[in-house]
């Protein structure tokens, strides 16, 4: 179902181009892996049709700071436990 | 002692020793199982043997030469006549040979397989420890039916595991019991890089050496003996196993030697092989555990180390410590909230190191000639080559003390100033250990400042407390700048100070500051000295005919200046008209412009301790935490000086109420009584009408626990009506102004007790049809019969009132008894998982192994104790202090702002730097106020360097501090659902059970429940909303049914259809009978409103079957969605507006989102797992955030979103939802140890020998159990000091 992606619960998703992830991974010196993860499996994954190896850039809403940017590191299910 | 550099451990790799090993580090080869010789020297050969070391002080070390102290014990070993299992590796050897070939040896998969494997294994290396654990279950499933070695052809057969030692091999022939021997030549043969298959770690793990056939002997301090009074020694229980051990073996060894019969030998192989078992884990199932002569079983190894008192959690994550003392507590309002109170004897037995110096000497010197007993002194000198000197012993103190010299240091006593941690258990939070300035007083109490008890949780009705002297200079700065109470004065939790007024403090300021509180100028001076002020004092407010100042004058004299405060008071009565504010007719307006109390009284909501936004909280973020602490100093001493002159006490008069009004008590309860008798009467003569979702009897119990709460609360009224007028009285005094008690209490005293409870009904238990046999069975039901206590304290109870009283009481005491463990164990888990948190020096919150959990902490990188009770900067309190003269253009209205004003927030919010909420915050001030760019640049300014102050630290351990702060208010929380004495339809878990269940990711929680809303058309509509709620409401045959029966002469089973339930449901008879007709092999028909549903195999028709049918039919499927078992419809705000919402008790999302009329984007469940799985790891994240401060929230306790956020992040950081306990973050921890000293010690030590695992010691717990420095805060950083050296010459 793509209305998911409308529900309160759930923050804007979008998949980060090659460039955009290197700069990433190089500002704050790591590794992919060092990332929080997500899951191909997941359901959002799914429908933006990102991934294992693609970085996720989430945009969320914020109690604190109003809106906050986090990112994920797409991964396969069932590696790199 | 010369300068020894400690050297730092970076890493500890696990592995097993090897038989050669062994015997390389063994000194001494033991034989006899014999310990000492008649005359009581230890015999040679024998398991005392000098070689092992020395417990005897002054006994020389035969090995390394060393005395008690410093002998560190030496290993010897014993030669096993034949080889025995390892019990701990029993499962790991089972799982190697099924996964071995019985004639090669090598795994059996194909070569390209294993190929694969290795490749996989080289490539992610650094991952070993978890990937072995993968491949080798991969490899164990895929080698489960081989029947054939790939490599070598040879058949294999099945290996039967018993436990806890024996293999068999289920051959042909039969069944043949693997000996040890054989299991070792199998494994000898397995070639290294099989072994990484296996998930064994063939260089630092050898299969082969999981099969003993060399015994370790532990040194003579692992297992000392005892000397008992009667003079016999005690060995240890290692000692005796030790000894059995030996016997058996010589016995075996003989019996091989002399040829005796297989039998015999196998017998005697078998017993060795039970006490080796035994030696290691005397607690392994099926076999019987050793005992001792006495009966009781022996503690060996596994015991040793396991859970609370054993090694790890016991000895090494927490110990006991030297330079501690404890005693029983005694309040001080004297000393400074930031002293301790310490006894002279304790003072005279703790001592501080110090070094000396040139600039000491002289005092030291003094301390060491008035030794070890005059008090103050000193106890030891340490000369620089280390040799220790105990002035208890020395002759002639004076010469000692001319020889020092710098360079030496001297314990001498605990003094005034010293630094001291001072603690009460539990430790929840960390101010439950504050630094405290030491004050040597007299007495045999520790004595401490009232207002630091809250966060101790300290009262003083025989607690005790503990006190630690820090030893170094390092860790004396630390306490003094990181741990003084000053600097605890605000909470982590909420933002808030934790260290306030409470109690009588409350009530003399309440006093003080009144509107008819008068002072001569006797009364202000004693005061204002007793406070310590010193100053000039202002002009009487009051001239003629005599010069009299108010309370309020006093106060406004110890607040520093520039302090802008207003708010209400605890005693405001909540106008409803609306609050008069300056003219507030109870003077409950506070308001407090520049350091002085303009009008209303201060209460609790002014300076308690658990307040935000008080003037306390002002004071701390404005001017500091000296100045908030002097400010309770002065404060403290004066309200007592006050509170004592004036008096103040409470009395069975301040309860006392005239007979006028305790007849209309009297008269609202009877009336309540009549009512009850009534509804019981209706009840029973069938008039009553039952609620929607309950029984009849329930709705009976629900309708009289309201009257009788609305009687008692009514009464209460009436009371406090009467003894309050004037605020004259003790008790309402103390009630209202939030000092101790409230409402309920002087209801209870005055007026009535109320209805007793438990579980939230009134007392059934007893006899049949009444409680107690005291009523007659036909007023069983009434409200005195059933624990209503009509009785106030002051008149006293009856006897069957006090017995319902304890009963209902007695549950109170119960309940805090349990949830103590049950809440001590969720904060246990809670620190465990996020112990090693921490922020690093880029602002991100990572893991020890540098795993990013937050890109900013809190998502605003503020800190929450740093916080204004949440939110990260005040920006009101900063326009009041900046830009006052803007404050009364304030208006609630928007209007237009300056062009440069919206450009300048537009440029912020690209930016970046501030948060949006921030920016929208100045944008809406700036909206309200007529704001020019020049004032809005200075407002920024100060805004920006509030914000930047704000900040968390890097080092600060955020984890720790998340799981204290809600672990803490978890003790709070109740441990039942049971607050909903009204109508309560749905009934969801609550409180801690609740909060436990998110914290461990519970798959399906105790009272899974959806909110489902609507879309727009149908939220407005009744009937669309019944029809919506009919379709997701699961509909069973039964729920339509009258009667479902066996038909055993017709071999079929009827349904008796009820017509009003199957409308009720939306549905026809033939529609229920065409879902019926899915049931396998049966046919269905339909004969007026019955349903006949009849099998078509003959077998099918046999009771039993039928019976079964029955059952099936009963609870088929027909409507609605799984799970789904009921729907209420209920009403819900929505701006400004009603809207029709379905509650649901059962939780389905997937399908529930699907059902036409729901609104996709705001039903919810509390169902995480299933949020994970429908909307996304994140929304899990968001849910569980949203979850969890509900829970908090209803419970009223405050937490700050952060600690929440920060567990959210945690738990979902790897793509799934991980709990917090064992089984998910505590237990996927790269750190041995850290997972050792958790739960299930041996079996994590045991696995990661066997794996190579390599612990890099990275997080909290290893560092402190191998006693290193923490990589977190302090021990982040490395402080590098190039020392001043004087030139010769001068400098």
């Amino acid at each position: 179902m793509v209305e998911i992606l409308e529900h309160e619960l759930v923050p804007e998703h979008i998949i980060l181009s090659k460039r955009e992830a290197r700069k990433l991974l190089a500002n704050l010196n790591i590794k992919p892996e060092q990332l929080p993860w997500i899951k191909d499996s997941d359901p959002i994954v799914q429908i933006i049709g990102a991934k294992p190896g693609d970085i996720i850039k989430v945009i969320r809403k914020s109690p604190t700071a109003g809106t906050h940017v986090a990112y994920r590191y797409v991964i396969e299910k069932g590696r790199e436990k | 002692m010369s300068l020894r550099v400690p050297k730092r451990i970076s890493a500890i790799e696990f592995g097993i020793l090897s038989p050669d090993e062994i015997r390389k580090m063994s000194v001494a080869r033991i034989f006899t199982p014999d310990t000492y010789n008649e005359d009581g020297t230890p015999i040679e050969s024998g398991l005392m043997d000098p070689r092992l070391g020395t417990i005897e002080p002054g006994q020389r070390c035969g090995t390394c030469g060393n005395r008690m102290g410093e002998c560190p014990g030496h290993f010897g070993h014993i030669e096993l006549a034949r080889p025995v299992i390892h019990v701990g590796f029993a499962k790991i050897i089972n799982r190697i040979l099924k996964c071995i070939c019985r004639v090669c040896s090598r795994v059996l998969l194909p070569q390209d397989v294993i190929n694969q494997y290795l490749k996989r294994i080289r490539e992610n290396m650094d991952k070993w420890p978890i990937l072995a654990q993968e491949i080798s279950e991969e490899v164990a499933k895929k080698v489960a039916n081989v029947k054939q070695c790939p490599h070598c052809g040879a058949e294999q057969y099945k290996i039967r595991f018993e436990k806890p030692t024996t293999f068999y091999e289920e051959t042909p022939e039969g069944l043949r019991r693997l000996t040890p021997v054989e299991i070792r030549d199998r494994f000898e043969r397995i070639p290294d890089d099989d072994c990484y298959l296996l998930g064994i770690h063939p260089k630092r793990a050898r299969p082969e050496w999981m099969i003993l056939t060399v015994l370790p002997v532990p040194p003579i301090a692992v297992r000392p003996s005892i000397t008992l009074e009667s003079g016999v020694r005690s060995e240890d229980d290692l000692t005796h196993k030790l000894v059995d051990i030996l016997r058996i073996n010589s016995r075996l060894q003989e019996n091989i030697e002399a040829g005796a019969p297989q039998i015999i030998i196998d017998d005697l192989w078998e017993l060795l092989q039970y006490h080796v078992i035994t030696y290691f884990d005397n607690e392994v199932s099926g076999i019987p555990p050793a005992r001792h002569r006495s009966g009781r079983v022996l503690r060996t190894l596994s015991q040793r180390l396991k859970g609370k008192e054993g090694r790890f959690r016991g000895n090494l994550s927490g110990k006991r410590v030297d330079f501690s003392a404890r005693t029983v507590i005694s309040p001080d309002p004297n000393l400074s909230i930031n002293e301790v109170g310490v006894p002279e004897f304790v003072a005279k037995i703790l001592t501080v190191p110090e070094k000396v110096t040139e600039w000491n000497i002289e005092e030291l010197k003094m301390l060491v000639k008035r030794g070890p007993d005059q008090y103050p002194g000193a106890n030891y000198i340490i000369r620089t080559d280390g040799r220790r000197i105990d002035l208890r012993f020395v002759k002639d103190r004076e010469a000692i003390a001319e020889s020092l010299e710098p360079g030496y240091i001297v314990e001498r006593h605990l003094r005034d100033g010293d630094i001291v941690l001072f603690n009460r258990q539990p430790s929840l939070h960390r101010m439950s250990i504050m630094a405290h300035e030491v004050k040597v007083l007299p007495y045999r109490t520790f004595r401490l400042h009232l207002c630091v008890c809250p966060p101790y949780n300290a009262d003083f009705d025989g607690d005790e407390m503990n006190l630690h002297v820090p030893q170094s200079e390092e860790a004396r700065a630390e306490a003094r700048i990181l741990m003084r109470v000053q600097n605890q004065i605000l909470s982590p939790r909420y933002g808030g100070p934790i260290i306030g007024a409470i109690q009588d403090y409350i009530t003399s300021a309440y006093l003080l500051t009144r509107k008819d509180a008068l002072f001569t100028k006797d009364d202000v001076c004693q005061l204002l000295t007793v406070a310590g002020y010193k100053g000039d004092l202002p002009e009487p407010a009051i001239k003629k005919p005599v010069k009299l100042w108010t309370g309020k004058q006093i106060f406004s004299l110890l607040l520093p200046k520039g302090i802008n405060i207003s708010f209400r008071a605890n005693i405001c009565r909540g106008c409803r008209e609306g609050c008069k504010e300056t003219d507030c007719p109870y003077d409950a307006y506070v308001v407090i412009r520049d350091g002085k109390l303009l009008c209303g009284s201060i209460d609790e909501k002014g300076i308690g301790a658990f307040v935000p936004n008080s003037v306390l909280h002002r004071i701390t973020k404005d001017h500091g935490y000296d100045a908030a602490r002097e400010f309770l100093d002065k404060l403290g001493k004066m309200l007592i000086e006050h509170i004592s002159r004036k008096g103040f006490t409470m009395g069975l008069d301040d309860v006392e109420i005239p007979s006028e009004i305790i007849e209309k008590i009297q008269k609202i309860l009877s009336e309540a009584e009549e009512r009850v008798n009534e509804l019981i009467r209706d009840y029973e003569e069938g008039r009553l009408e039952r609620l929607p979702g309950k029984t009849l009897e329930e709705t009976l119990e629900l309708k009289i626990m309201e009257v009788l709460q609305e009687a008692r609360d009514k009464a209460g009224e009436i009371a406090v009506e009467y003894l309050g007028e004037e605020l004259n009285n003790a008790a309402v005094i103390m009630a209202e102004t939030g000092a101790r008690g409230g409402k309920l209490n002087i209801t209870q005293m005055a007026a009535c007790l109320g209805q007793q409870s438990i579980r939230g009904e009134r007392i059934k238990r007893g006899y049949r049809d009444r409680v107690l046999p005291h009523f007659r069975r036909e007023y069983g039901l009434s409200a005195g019969a059933r624990g209503f206590v009509f009785s106030s304290y002051r008149r006293g109870l009856n006897p069957i009132e006090f017995f319902f009283h304890a009963a209902g009481g007695r549950e109170g005491l119960v309940d805090t008894a349990v949830r103590t463990s049950i809440s001590g164990y969720m904060q246990r888990r809670l620190i465990n998982a996020l112990q090693d948190i921490k922020v690093e020096y880029d602002s991100t919150v990572r893991t020890a192994d540098g795993q990013i959990v937050q890109f900013r902490y809190g998502e605003d990188g503020i800190d929450p104790m740093k916080s204004d009770h949440g939110s990260a900067v005040n920006v009101d309190a900063i326009l009041e202090k900046v830009l006052p003269q803007l404050l009364d253009e304030i208006v609630p209205e928007r209007r237009k702002v300056d062009e440069d004003v919206i450009k300048r927030l537009e440029a912020l919010e690209r930016e970046g730097v501030l948060p949006k909420s921030l920016i929208d915050k100045l944008r809406d001030l700036a909206s309200r106020v007529g704001i020019s760019k020049e004032h809005f640049e200075t407002l920024l300014k100060e805004v920006t360097k509030y914000y930047n102050l704000a900040q968390v630290e890097p080092g600060e351990a955020v984890g720790t501090v998340a799981a204290q702060s809600i672990g803490e208010p978890g003790t709070q929380m109740t441990l039942r659902t049971f607050h909903f004495a009204g109508v309560r339809e749905l009934n969801v878990t609550l409180g801690l059970p609740r909060l436990i269940e998110i914290v461990d990711a519970r798959r399906n929680p105790s009272t899974p429940t959806m909110t489902v809303y609507l879309e727009e058309s149908y939220r407005t509509d009744e009937k669309k909303a019944r029809e919506v709620a009919r379709n997701i409401e699961m509909t069973k045959v039964e729920s339509i049914a009258d009667d479902i029966r066996m038909d055993l002469t017709n071999e079929c089973v009827v349904i008796l259809v009820n017509e009003h339930l199957l409308e009720n449901r939306g549905l026809t008879i033939d529609e229920v009978a065409k879902k019926l007709s899915r049931i396998k092999d049966v046919q269905v028909e339909v004969r007026d409103n019955f349903i006949i549903v009849t099998p078509k195999t003959p077998e099918a028709r046999s009771i039993t079957a039928l019976q079964k049918l029955v059952e099936k039919v009963r609870s088929y499927h027909l409507k609605g969605i799984k799970n789904i078992t009921r729907v209420v419809i209920s009403k819900k705000m929505r701006d400004g507006e009603v809207e029709y919402v379905l509650e649901t008790e059962g939780s389905n999302l997937d399908e529930v989102l699907r059902v036409p009329g729901v609104d996709k984007r705001r039903t919810k469940t509390n169902n995480i797992h299933e949020i994970a799985e429908v909307l996304g790891i994140e929304a899990a994240r968001a849910a569980i955030i949203e979850e969890a401060m509900g829970v908090l929230r209803e419970q009223g306790l405050d937490v700050d979103v952060r600690h929440i956020m920060l567990v959210a992040d945690i738990m979902t950081a790897t793509g799934e939802i991980r709990q917090i306990g064992r089984h998910g973050i505590s237990g996927e921890k790269p750190s041995v140890l850290a997972r050792a000293a958790f739960e299930v010690t041996v079996k994590q030590l045991l696995d990661a020998s066997a794996r190579g695992e390599v612990d890099k010691l990275q997080g909290v717990i290893e560092n402190i159990i191998i006693g290193q420095e923490i990589p977190l805060g302090t021990g982040m950083l490395e402080l590098f000091m190039t020392p001043l050296v004087k030139k010769s010459g001068g400098e």
